[in-house]
């Protein structure tokens, strides 16, 4: 029996580049007075999606580019004032939790609870501790800590 | 939204808690179609009960002739388990099993980007399945080894068949495991280390 044939596909010469998680959740129906940028472009080129739709705090708190691993901490107790959200989240970051597992224990999409963390992180109330990433230069000394841990297993 | 009462919220367990120590994680994906044993591999391997992530995306609906002027909505979650293995007192590794349909990758926007790397599972039965999700990867220059997850029923290839099947450089592990086993997706782990180890020693990782 012959397997079925794929053929190999090489690196975009231009890469998107990574500027934090997008976080489209909806797209508003856009003005039809207002021609976006998209409509204006000759047809078939391709574009960076557009990001039509931001979530923020109620006082307009831009997210912060938060990884689904990247470490969150707790730096204070929840303030009377805090929502029942924010309260919640402060209890579980006693000890470091991702976002990831935020999102999981709180049951919350990780869109929503990149914006509780993010207005945390404006009030001071939580640290971040920013994740590892791949870089041009793969850190050697990662990637072996990385094999002594995995070979402990 | 729904929100779950805080008194509702169910924490990490005591021994699932991270050391106050831990300042930084690393993440590694483990991409394959549906059923083909993603989370299976996070779960043999993670210290924690894998947990799920989920993210949701609304699309606005066009009314149908019975309703005309109301607008529907439908909401689509798309749910990813992953799991957590703790290298040292400092540094964290985060496992995360994704499916393979891309267009609900943007949901995910960074995870591939920062991965040290990726996991191809597959499954001899449904070898194309995974076809769409390694041209991805390659796109977008994140380094992945092969591993095929052994299932009794499915066809047993040559690696060098396999190889040219999935027209894979020569440099390009393909392994054999059982996900089932911790022992198995460990060692496929492992494999993936070395392989980026190699690049990273060869200056070729862009």
């Amino acid at each position: 029996m012959t397997p079925p044939q794929r053929r190999r596909r090489y690196p975009k010469p231009d890469p998107e580049p990574y500027s934090g998680p997008d976080h489209e959740l909806s797209r508003p129906d856009p003005d039809p007075t207002h021609p976006t940028d998209e409509q204006q472009r000759p047809e078939g080129e391709k574009q960076n999606p557009e990001r039509l739709y931001v979530i923020t705090g109620p006082d307009g708190v831009v997210r912060t580019d938060l990884d689904l691993v990247t470490l969150i901490v707790a730096s204070a107790d929840p303030s009377p004032s805090a929502t029942p959200e924010q309260a919640a989240l402060l209890r579980l970051c006693t000890a470091p939790l991702s976002v990831a597992e935020l999102s999981a224990y709180l049951n919350l999409p990780f869109s929503v609870v990149t914006v509780l963390v993010s207005e945390l992180l404006t009030s001071e109330l939580v640290t971040a501790r920013a994740p590892v990433i791949r870089q041009a230069l793969a850190d050697r000394s990662l990637l072996e800590a990385v094999m002594h841990g995995l070979q402990k297993l | 939204m729904d929100f779950k009462s805080s008194d509702t919220i169910t924490g990490p367990r005591t021994e699932d808690h991270l050391p106050h120590t831990a300042q930084a994680a690393v993440k590694i994906v483990i991409v394959g179609g549906f059923g083909v044993g993603k989370t299976t591999m996070v779960g043999s391997v993670s210290e924690i009960k894998p947990l799920t992530t989920e993210e949701t995306m609304t699309q606005a609906g066009v009314g149908v002739d019975d309703n005309y002027g109301s607008e529907t909505k439908t909401a689509t979650t798309v749910a990813m388990d992953f799991g957590r293995i703790s290298i040292t007192e400092q540094l964290v590794l985060y496992l995360f099993g994704t499916p393979g349909q891309e267009r609900f990758w943007f949901l995910w926007n960074g995870l591939f980007e920062g991965a040290l790397g990726a996991v191809v599972l597959i499954d001899t039965r449904r070898l194309e399945v995974s076809f769409d999700v390694m041209g991805r990867l390659e796109e977008r220059g994140v380094p992945f080894v092969v591993a095929v997850n052994t299932f009794p029923d499915g066809p047993r290839y040559p690696v060098e068949e396999l190889r040219t099947a999935l027209d894979l450089s020569e440099d390009i592990p393909i392994v054999e495991c059982d996900a089932r086993r911790r022992a198995s997706s460990r060692d496929t782990l492992m494999t993936l280390m070395r392989f980026l180890h190699s690049l990273a020693m060869s200056g070729a990782l862009k």
